[in-house]
């Protein structure tokens, strides 16, 4: 099926302001009558219910974590970007839109991203109104710093823990109407199952994770903010809990998912230290801004101390490989540029992962003060991680997991293919292509749950009786049997291996089969394993403690069974994508310098599968991407 | 009366109490020094402080306000804050909190109970053997009624141990008025800290010298 | 660390012990747990879960506890309830403001100072940690950085007084404490909050009580 995107044609500039307009909207003394359940309380989700209750809808929302501040984006460092101008150094809606698309690689729908690259001015409006407090300088103005892929300075940033500023903000919006009753939070509570009625998405069935009870919420409308998929590879920057459940019962419901494959590696994080280890942690990509990557430039120097290799022996790579961006290269450039050098042998750190980033030049130029103040906290828990001062040895760095592209397919309203079932932030696959630029996750989160979803709820809304389903429909009850059998089946496996050790064996397989780089072979490799991955988990896990209890493991097992099912279809994905694109590598296309060569010839459109079945293969449709504004060519960082 | 169920308030209430408590520990401090000069100054000041009965007893009845709601915001506080914790550690370490914090209430109770010995002793004189007679211009003899009374081993030493337990509540106490009236910063911390420390050993000195130089039989208190 | 003695655990057909964790790497605020009696283990700057095994000596043994307080019921094991927490940020630990229609965000000046300041007090996890070193309970730390954050900024000062009033009611609502100065709760702070934040929410409620505008005295303008 050739799926459409649903976007407004015309002069893009006026896109979304005609659109707005010709929506329909829900009479105010109505909206109380509509609930809507909004899954994830992260910057999407938060910003989405707080948004949506303000306006008077009646809002229930969700996340598994044990209050809404905790939610993944949380941990996001870096900033928030938004075409501001405010330094005068030629930024632009158009700029900013044009960057994120070629950061994109050119694979997603324009009218997306020019509406993000619009509001995003919106937002930090926004943020700083909620009390964000983001840097300013000493007249007391917004600072910006530059970011990778980016030629000019637009990103926002309260120290290191922009994401945590901007999710407090949004949670404080939250509380605000919680506390007015306009939303009522659930927290501890995973989403197990969509329920679809007639087509529409009507409800979602939930397990309380302290009670262990199984309910179903019905409800006018479903948003789902669940983040990203990429603990997919075990060892990723995203925390814990972080899972594909909510997004692939959504799949397994009919919603289409569409290219999985993209999925981002962050150059910047610690190197990996030991087989236990269950994170891995992010140092901002700020970090880039003063600090330079280099290693060896000839073997034998390898073991030795940072210091003691002089200064022409170093082989700064990514001032060598791309001058004008230099260590500013886009991340997916940027990774593969390290892992070049480390499978050349020349990286550093007692595995051979790693690279220096060096701060040396920084510290000579701007003081140990000053960049104390710019990254103080990253260096300080470099420290508590590694043990070293990274004022005084070189930082090792290597590339790992981060971020997800793709998600579930959505048109311009951000509605699935499933009517009522909307999808916001990470969750959903739209406007990062097949490569995110740095600081952009933020704002697509906010983006999408202040300024689009209030909107376009309501065009959907306004065409659909409320409460057309409630909690005892037939489908909500037999949702609710399914989720309970689910968890029975996987606590009476009683087998002798732990649920993180499957996790760890697919992400293994994931990470060299199907991570930075991929190929024809290893990922038919991957998806001849991955079935016997999933039989014996369903042969050998041991899940512990019983279902109506508060019982992590039962938790997590639910979320393995749905990685290793999903990884399937990522890997699907990444074969049939007979292209490199973004983060998306294939060794069989590059150029002879090593970068990817896209195939827009045939593939030049989004890939969302539908769930046909268990043991069928998906059914593959795809949205031709069309563009208009900004010209199809090759990427380059040179 | 509600806003007597802020915490805040009741904390502030502490505090300004307190204040008044301490100025009035400072003031009495000060007189009793005179006894250093011999019966005579501070016979004549204890006698002038009662030829103005109404400002005396405007005093007193403020400081036993004070008191009052000083101890029943204490006991309030106390109490509540107990009840918050319904579950002790097995295991628990202090990093900050210091000995005189967690024992506010009990050097508090016990300063009340020596505040009530000592009124009854140097106030209403009720304490057996305590009472001197006249000194030569007729006028109660405060200094002789100190003296003899320290002369007493135990007398002194329950005095020393009472001052004691007083610093130990004020150096405490003094440092966390200003934080409780919102008068501290992370630039005055330290000095304010200092300031409690060193104002509690101040009291403790100021004192307990009295019944250290009579016990000596030194200068004034010889022969 | 816990992780591996819980797969040790499993595989030798135990229960495992359940904890609190998501991010790993100290800023959800998720982790919590007591370690030889200081909540996060007492090391400078440190959440449970960024907190290595190579701090302690081999064959050292550890006491692992839960958060103790009456507002944070124990759920099992190391997990606690700290619902609580959130019912002080919904008592006002905001800025009214609707989505939209705000002004940009260059228009207020705020001063370098003033914001640092600001972030300072918002680095604030919302682990409990203070709450529970606190040897009475109490939540002013938590409140206290919410309430300076705030009342700091231009656009918060407008609620201020309202703000401070209404969490330090929702603080006895919930069953916390009173402070009676100890400053444990500095000690243990994983984000090394300053209880001159503590110091500032005295002083925002005073100012509010003394200038009428909260409590009883409320003038009506
Ligand atoms: C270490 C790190 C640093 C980053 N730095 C930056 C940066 O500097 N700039 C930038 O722009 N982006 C950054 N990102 C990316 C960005 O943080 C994420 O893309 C963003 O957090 C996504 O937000 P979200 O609201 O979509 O999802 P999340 O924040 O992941 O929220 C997901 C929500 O869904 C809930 N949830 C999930 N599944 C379920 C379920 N089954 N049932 C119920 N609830 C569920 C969770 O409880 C949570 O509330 C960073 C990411 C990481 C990992
Ligand atoms: C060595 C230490 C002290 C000595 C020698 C001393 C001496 C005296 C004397 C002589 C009087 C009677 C004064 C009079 O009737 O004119 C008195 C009264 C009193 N003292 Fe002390 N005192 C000492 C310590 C303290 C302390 C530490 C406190 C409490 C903080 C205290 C509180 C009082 C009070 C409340 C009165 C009653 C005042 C009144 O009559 O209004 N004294 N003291
Ligand atoms: C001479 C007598 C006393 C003086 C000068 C005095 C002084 C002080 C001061 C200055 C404080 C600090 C207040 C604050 O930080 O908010 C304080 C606190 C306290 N006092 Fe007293 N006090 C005296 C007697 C008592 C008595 C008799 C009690 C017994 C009930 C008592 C109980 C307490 C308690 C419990 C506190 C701690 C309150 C808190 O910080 O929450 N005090 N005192
Ligand atoms: S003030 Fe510190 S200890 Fe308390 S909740 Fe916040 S981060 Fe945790
Ligand atoms: S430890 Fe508790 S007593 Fe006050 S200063 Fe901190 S809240
Ligand atoms: S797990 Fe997030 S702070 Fe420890």
């Amino acid at each position: 099926m050739i799926l459409d995107g649903k976007a407004p044609t015309g002069p893009i500039e006026t896109t979304w302001e005609r659109h707005r307009s010709d929506m329909k909207l829900v009479n105010p003394a109505n909206k109380r009558k509509y609930r809507i359940l909004v899954v994830g309380t992260g910057l999407a989700g938060a910003s989405a219910a707080a948004t949506l209750g303000e306006l008077g809808y009646n809002v229930e929302a969700f996340c598994y974590q044990d209050s809404p501040r905790r939610a993944h984006c949380i941990a996001a460092q870096g900033g928030i970007n938004a075409a501001k101008n405010y330094p005068n150094d030629g930024d632009s809606v158009f700029r900013l839109f044009y960057d994120t698309i070629k950061g994109g690689d050119f694979r997603a729908r324009e009218a997306d991203v020019w509406r993000l690259a619009q509001v995003s001015n919106n937002i930090i409006d926004q943020c700083v109104a909620q009390g964000v407090p983001f840097a300013r300088d000493y007249g007391g103005h917004l600072e910006t710093r530059s970011f990778g892929g980016a030629q000019v300075s637009r990103t926002f940033y309260a120290r290191g823990q922009t994401g945590q500023q901007l999710l407090l903000g949004a949670y404080s919006a939250l509380s605000r109407q919680i506390r007015a009753g306009t939303v009522k939070m659930y927290p501890r509570t995973e989403m197990l199952d969509l329920v679809v009625v007639n087509g529409e998405a009507k409800g979602i069935t939930l397990r309380d994770l302290i009670t262990g009870e199984v309910r179903c919420h019905a409800g006018d409308a479903v948003v789902l903010c669940s983040g990203g998929y990429v603990n997919v590879f075990h060892l990723s920057t995203n925390a814990m809990g972080c899972s594909v459940t909510a997004m692939w019962k959504a799949y397994k419901k009919g919603a289409f998912l569409a290219n999985p494959c993209y999925t981002q590696v962050h150059p910047t994080c610690i190197p990996q230290a030991g087989e236990y280890q269950s994170k891995l942690t992010l140092m901002s990509e700020s970090l880039r801004n003063d600090g330079r990557c280099w290693v060896p430039r000839k073997r034998e120097d390898v073991g030795k101390p940072p210091d003691a290799i002089p200064e022409d022996d170093r082989d700064y790579f990514l001032e060598r490989k791309y001058p004008s961006y230099g260590n500013l290269a886009p991340r997916d450039v940027a990774s593969r540029a390290v892992k070049e050098q480390c499978d050349d042998g020349r990286g550093v750190g007692p595995t051979g992962r790693g690279v220096y980033l060096d701060f040396k030049d920084a510290i000579r130029r701007l003081g140990e003060h000053e960049l104390r103040e710019r990254y103080g906290n990253l260096f300080e828990m470099y420290e508590r991680i590694t043990d070293e001062d990274a004022y005084k040895v070189p930082m090792r760095i290597y590339p790992a997991p981060h971020y997800a592209m793709g998600g579930l397919w959505v048109d311009y309203n951000l509605m699935s293919n499933i009517p009522g079932l909307f999808v916001l932030g990470e969750a959903n696959f739209s406007v990062h292509g097949a490569n995110r630029l740095g600081a952009s996750a933020l704002m697509q989160g906010l983006a999408d749950g202040y300024f689009v979803i209030p909107y376009t709820i309501a065009d959907y809304l306004a065409r659909t009786k409320p409460g057309k389903v409630t909690a005892s429909h037939p489908e909500c009850r037999k949702s609710i049997e399914d989720v309970k059998a689910q968890a029975k089946r996987l606590l009476s496996v009683r087998g002798d291996r732990s649920v993180t050790d499957f996790k760890r064996e697919l992400g293994n397989l994931m990470w060299h089969n199907c991570g930075m780089l991929r190929s024809n072979k290893s990922l038919s490799e991957a998806l001849s394993t991955i079935p016997a991955i999933k039989e014996e988990f369903w042969q050998r896990v041991r899940v512990p403690g019983t279902s109506a209890e508060f019982n992590p493991q039962l938790e997590n097992a639910g979320r393995a069974a749905d990685f290793i099912e999903f990884a399937e279809l990522l890997c699907r994905d990444a074969l049939h994508r007979d292209e490199s694109c973004g983060g998306h590598f294939r060794v069989e296309h590059q150029y002879e310098d090593g970068e990817a060569r896209r195939n827009d010839a045939r593939f030049c459109y989004s890939a969302a599968w539908e769930y046909k079945g268990e043991g069928a293969p998906p059914e593959l449709h795809k949205e031709p991407l069309r563009f208009e504004h900004v010209h199809l060519m090759v990427r380059s960082y040179k | 009366m509600q806003i007597l169920m802020n915490s805040v308030v009741r904390k502030t209430l502490m505090s300004l109490t307190g204040i008044a408590m301490l100025a009035f520990t400072t003031v009495h401090l000060l007189g009793n020094t005179l006894v250093f000069n011999g019966p005579d100054d501070i016979n004549a000041y204890s006698a002038g402080l009662h030829y103005l009965p109404t400002l005396l007893w405007a005093v007193r009845i403020g400081l036993a306000g004070a008191l009052a709601v000083h101890i029943f915001f204490g006991l309030m506080l106390t109490l509540e804050n107990w009840r918050t914790k319904p579950h002790k550690y097995a295991v628990k370490r202090m990093l900050k909190a210091s000995f005189a914090g967690e024992t506010m209430i009990w050097t508090g109770l016990l300063t009340l109970a020596f505040l009530v010995f000592h009124l009854l002793h140097f106030s209403f004189r009720l304490v057996p053997g305590s009472v001197p007679a006249p000194d030569f211009q007729g006028r109660f003899d405060i200094f002789s009624m100190v003296r003899d009374s320290f002369r007493s081993g135990p007398i002194s030493l329950g005095y020393l141990v009472a001052m004691a337990i007083l610093a130990l509540h004020l150096s405490h106490g003094i440092q966390g008025i200003l934080q409780t009236v919102g008068l501290n910063n992370e630039m005055s911390m330290p000095w304010v800290r200092r300031l409690g420390k060193g104002s509690a050993l101040f009291f403790f000195v100021g004192y307990g010298v009295i019944p250290l130089l009579v016990l000596a039989g030194v200068g004034v208190f010889a022969g | 660390m816990l992780d591996v003695v819980n797969e040790d655990l499993i595989r030798e057909g135990k229960e495992p012990i359940a904890f609190d964790h998501d991010c790993r790497e100290g800023i959800c605020g998720m982790c919590s747990a007591v370690i030889n009696g200081v909540p996060h283990g007492g090391f400078e700057r440190t959440t449970v879960c960024q907190l290595h095994m190579r701090k302690f000596k081999d064959g050292d043994t550890l006491y692992i506890e839960p958060w103790r307080a009456r507002a944070f019921p124990i759920l099992r094991d190391l997990v606690v309830d700290r619902g609580t927490l959130d019912r002080l940020i919904q008592a006002g630990g905001y800025i009214s403001c609707h989505t939209g229609g705000v002004p940009d965000g260059n228009a207020l000046p705020i001063s370098k100072g003033g914001a640092d300041y600001a972030m300072d007090a918002a680095q604030c996890i919302g682990c409990g940690a203070c709450v529970a070193a606190c040897p009475n309970g109490a939540a002013m730390l938590f409140v206290g950085a919410k309430v300076a954050h705030l009342a700091v900024l231009p656009q918060g000062q407008v609620e201020a007084p309202e703000r401070v009033a209404e969490m330090i009611q929702a603080m006895r609502d919930c069953g916390f404490g009173n402070c009676s100065n100890h400053y444990e709760c500095e000690a243990v702070c994983p984000k090394g909050i300053s209880v001159k934040f503590i110091a500032k929410l005295n002083r925002e409620f005073l100012k509010a009580l003394i200038l009428a505008k909260t409590g009883p005295f409320k003038s009506s303008d």
